[in-house]
């Protein structure tokens, strides 16, 4: 049997999509006019993204969206939107130093050329995906004012806070024909094993997802710029406010600032903290809050266990850093026995690396090796389901735990039936075996681009440590940002040749569609070829 | 009283049996040959037809009927039986089910399907199964207000560490009252201060957690703990219904259950007890387990001749206690000469149930205590009750009897009843009360 998709339907609404998010360009255009700065980048930019869409939606005048149909949508729609994503970033950097700037050096051999013109495009791409994947791992080189325009800078921030709720479920919000098939593609999209249908009707479940989404991203605003108005925080104007606010509930990580957080001092960073807390919590739950269904968030077994597991290692990590574990720094580093910064980079770091946000306020990379293996051993925690944090998540490592256990158990005593159970709900065994497989996948992917990487960088002369390589995997596949090394918070991957970058552009895009859905249909459409 | 019984099996014979003496009764059974039999050996009269057809019903002058039973085998005809019975007069109803899941709508409304009272064989089974297994101290055990009570009886030994203790002392239990005290012949109704002597017998009211958990300081030797195997061979619904209700009481036992897809699905819905998956009469399985050390083996297999087999395997091996499920009445004194302790027939159970429930009359429910001194009701109040409203302080104060007012059921939950306690119509209260002073309390609910 042929593994039939009717494609064009597919393409059709991917048109659609981008041209939604043609209209959302609106945005750093409008900063490009407060901010006088050229405003013809994004002009030009709504113009070819809106004439992409509405080309791709002609393939298709109505299109008939099936489950198959809905699988390959949001595995392209993800790839088709950081395509898109990446005509500011060429425009903007056209004739300009920019490392993601369209670049035509004249004069040389063909290749030459090309050659260029390739590597700007695939870090233009990295940048875009990196964005909206909320990956937050950047090639943009030096971060500054000078070097980029503010809108760009917005546009960046932009794209993370689109990626983080997920553009497919926004799309369910507005648009009625995705309402059919909604709950495939957002099973698809939402991160989590089980899709949490909250109302029957799924345009609202994805409604109330993003209303609680934007809710918590303005309060975020109000309090960062308050901070600023009553002089706590004076370099935190509207714009690092709205910036800041774009990044930290999508678990994003970019900031327009070099210094990322450490450009702002403490005040700023504890009130961030709890956000980035936030945006690892399973959105449905502050649903169920708000309905004064206080209950059903506190006897959430995923949620217990992740707010434990970030109390728990913020304290190790604090002692860590109590004890001197990061040499003292400029970039708002830690002095040994200074309680409320040690408490502070700690509850920072892991709010940041747990969940996968990125963000930093100190340069752990130079922290002592102790220190850093014990953040990398966070980073592999990720966030909740239907969070907007990224990596493994805290339900699955519970599901996998409890089917070993009961693995371990069952083979002492064979006849003993025992169905693994979350919370006192019995998990499906279907879904036990599709957690231990994208566990699985997870890992084979983690060290595979981690070789890839190291051999490929070598192959170009740059020599990595086993931890930055594993580190540059786990971060782009965990959708987390930062590594170690010389991936730092501070860092940057620019030095990475084509092919790696190229790579970890795949491994973000599977990391946030949580692999399965992107492989899925690779595999399907491979065998029945074959 | 001109009473109606449709279907004249085990159960209906039995009950048409009992009643036969006092009333005009009427079976119904669909089988011609049956009813022309039973008209011979009961005084009864018989109709042959469909207990759920008007016109069966309209025969056997159901309008003019105080009281209809539907005992046949098969619950929805049972629960037609007596929806149609409603339309045509208004006799009290008694449906048989086995499904716990009619059992557990009609809960809801206590009218629902147009039944008054409602028996389910498996869940009383299951019940007096975990009586036998979980309260082996217990003289008398029984279910109130739908088994969210229980009333036990326990007869206090010497060794008892309880004995010489007050009541104070030994009520710890939260949801635990004290009812009364038989001492020499005569009731006493404790008091705190009142002192627990060896040879009495003590009556509690309460959850059957609470219950389960005086029984194990009152003998501890006996009354099973977590650290006691029961092993429950076969998943047929009684031996669901007996894990749950044994995990209620904080026990956790272990169920055997061959099919696949069953057993799968008692492990989703009982996670305090351990499923396990084999032939349960494979006799190296029950070795390997250790069956053998357990306390208790409970069989509740589909089938008399494997319940048979299987206990007489686990009374081989040298289980302590047997206890198993007879289907068929004629077998249970067979089952318990080849020396099963306990052989329980849901048949007898259900008709048992019926026949206490239309003794009681006044009452929804009832026990009868020591020749009679005393009985534990269960009363309803309804809205022009005298007692709505009151506390019971007041309560116990107005009437001039012995009385204790054991618990209190309000919208299925338990109120353990306190002096303030306010009573309010709708209210089940489990009442242990002198025999002489039933009548009086009744009229007042």
């Amino acid at each position: 049997m042929r593994w039939r998709v009717d494609l064009r339907a597919s393409v059709s609404l991917l048109g659609t999509i981008i041209k939604y998010l043609a209209a959302t360009m609106v945005i750093p255009l409008a900063v490009a006019v407060v901010y006088m700065e050229d405003v013809w980048v994004f002009v030009v930019s709504i113009a070819i993204a809106v004439a992409i869409g509405v080309g791709l939606e002609r393939l298709d005048p109505e299109p008939d969206l099936g489950p198959r149909e809905a699988l390959v949508l949001v595995s392209i729609s993800w790839f088709g939107v950081a395509v898109v994503g990446t005509i500011p970033y060429l425009l903007a950097g056209y004739g300009t130093q920019s490392t993601v700037g369209l670049q035509l050096p004249l004069g040389d051999g063909a290749a030459v050329i090309l050659g260029a013109l390739g590597s700007s495009i695939v870090n233009a791409l990295f940048e875009s995906m990196s964005g909206f994947t909320t990956t937050g791992a950047t090639v943009l080189g030096e971060i500054s004012f000078d070097r980029h325009s503010h809108a760009l800078l917005m546009w960046r921030q932009l794209t993370q806070w689109l990626g983080g709720m997920g553009i497919i479920v926004l799309m369910i919000a507005i648009l009625p024909e995705l309402a059919v098939n909604g709950a495939q593609l957002m099973s698809s999209e939402a991160p989590g094993p089980e899709l949490q249908k909250l109302t029957p009707k799924i345009a609202e479940t994805a409604r109330a997802l993003w209303l609680i989404y934007l809710g918590f991203t303005v309060l975020l605003v109000i309090l960062l710029y308050t901070l600023s108005v009553v002089g706590l925080a004076p370099e935190m104007d509207l714009y690092n406010a709205v910036a800041h606010g774009f990044t930290t509930l999508p678990t994003g990580g970019f900031s327009p600032q070099a210094d990322s957080i450490a450009a702002f001092g403490a005040v700023v960073q504890w009130v961030i903290i709890p956000f980035m807390i936030v945006a690892g919590v399973n959105f449905a739950l502050f649903w169920h809050l708000l309905r004064g269904e206080v209950d059903v968030m506190l006897k959430n077994a995923e949620f217990r266990t992740y707010a434990g597991a970030i109390a728990v290692i913020t304290a190790v990590l604090s002692v860590l850093l109590f004890r001197g574990g990061a040499p003292p720094l400029e970039l708002g580093g830690t002095t040994e026995g200074v309680t409320e910064n040690a408490l502070r980079q700690a509850a920072f770091q892991i709010g940041s690396l747990l969940n996968s946000t990125g963000y930093a306020t100190a340069d752990f990379a130079q922290w002592d090796g102790h220190t850093q293996f014990f953040l990398l051993f966070a980073m592999f925690i990720g966030g909740s389901a239907g969070s907007t944090g990224g990596g493994v998540k805290v339900i699955r490592w519970l599901v996998v735990f409890r089917a070993i256990r009961r693995e371990l158990y069952t083979t002492a005593r064979p006849d003993v039936v025992r169905p693994v159970r979350l919370g006192g709900q019995v998990v499906d065994e279907d879904a036990v075996r599709g957690i231990v497989v994208f566990t699985l996948l997870y890992f084979i992917l983690l060290i595979f681009g981690a070789v890839f990487i190291m051999i490929d960088s070598a192959r170009i002369g740059v020599e990595l440590s086993a931890l930055e390589a594993v580190s540059a995997s786990l971060a782009t596949i965990g959708n987390i940002g930062p590594g170690f090394g010389k991936l730092g918070p501070f860092g940057s991957y620019l030095f990475f040749p084509d092919s790696s970058k190229l790579l970890m552009v795949v491994l973000m895009w599977l990391g946030r569609l949580e692999i399965v859905p992107v492989l899925a249909v690779l595999v399907a459409g491979v065998e029945d070829v074959g | 009283m001109h009473v109606v019984v449709v279907g004249a099996g085990e159960v209906g014979t039995s009950i048409a049996a009992n009643l036969a003496a006092d009333h005009n009764v009427v079976v119904i059974d669909i089988d011609p040959d049956r009813a022309e039999q039973l008209k011979y050996e009961l005084d009864v009269m018989t109709l042959a037809g469909d207990g759920a057809s008007l016109a069966t019903l309209e025969d056997a002058e159901v309008g003019a009927a105080d009281m209809f039973i539907a005992s046949t085998d098969d619950d929805r005809t049972n629960l037609v039986a007596c929806g149609t019975a409603k339309t045509v007069g208004d006799p009290f109803t008694i449906a048989r089910t086995k499904s716990v899941e009619y059992l557990r709508t009609w809960e809801l409304t206590e009218s629902a399907f147009g039944v008054d009272f409602m028996v389910c064989s498996d869940l009383l089974s299951a019940e007096s199964i975990v009586d036998v297994v979980g309260l082996p101290a217990a003289v008398d055990v029984d279910p109130f207000a739908g088994g969210l009570v229980q009333m036990a009886e326990f007869e206090i030994d010497a060794d008892s560490p309880v004995a010489g203790q007050t009541v104070a002392e030994a009520d710890r239990f939260e949801s635990l009252t004290f009812a009364g005290l038989f001492r020499d012949g005569e009731i006493i109704l404790p008091r705190g201060d009142t002192a627990i002597e060896t040879g009495d017998r003590a009556v509690v009211i309460g959850s059957p957690e609470s219950v389960q958990a005086f029984a194990n300081d009152l003998a501890p030797e006996e009354t099973p703990d977590e650290a006691d195997e029961i092993v429950i061979i076969g998943g047929s619904e009684i031996g669901y219904q007996t894990a749950r209700l044994l995990e209620k009481r904080g026990l956790s036992p272990r169920l055997i259950e061959q099919d696949h897809d069953r057993a799968r699905w008692l492990a989703e819905e009982l996670p305090g007890t351990l499923v396990m998956e084999h032939d349960a009469t494979d006799t190296d399985f029950l070795a390997r387990e250790h069956v053998d050390e357990s306390d208790f083996v409970v069989a509740t297999l589909d089938s008399d001749e494997r319940n048979l087999l299987a206990s007489v395997l686990a009374k081989r091996l040298g289980t302590d206690r047997v206890v198993a499920v007879v289907d068929n009445g004629e077998y249970v004194t067979l089952f318990e000469e080849i020396g099963i302790d306990v052989a329980v027939n849901p048949r007898q159970v259900t008709a048992e149930e019926i026949i206490r429930f239309t003794y009681g009359g006044v009452a929804e429910n009832i026990a009868v205590l020591e020749n009679d001194q005393a009985e534990v009701l269960e009363l309803q109040l309804t809205e022009d009750s005298e007692l709505v409203g009151c506390s019971i302080e007041e309560a116990a104060a107005g009437i001039d009897t012995n009385l204790v007012f054991g618990a209190i059921t309000r919208d299925r939950e338990l109120i353990t009843p306190r002096g303030d306690t306010e009573l309010a119509a709708g209210d089940h209260i489990v009442v242990f009360v002198e025999s002489s002073f039933v009548e009086a309390l009744a009229s007042m609910a």
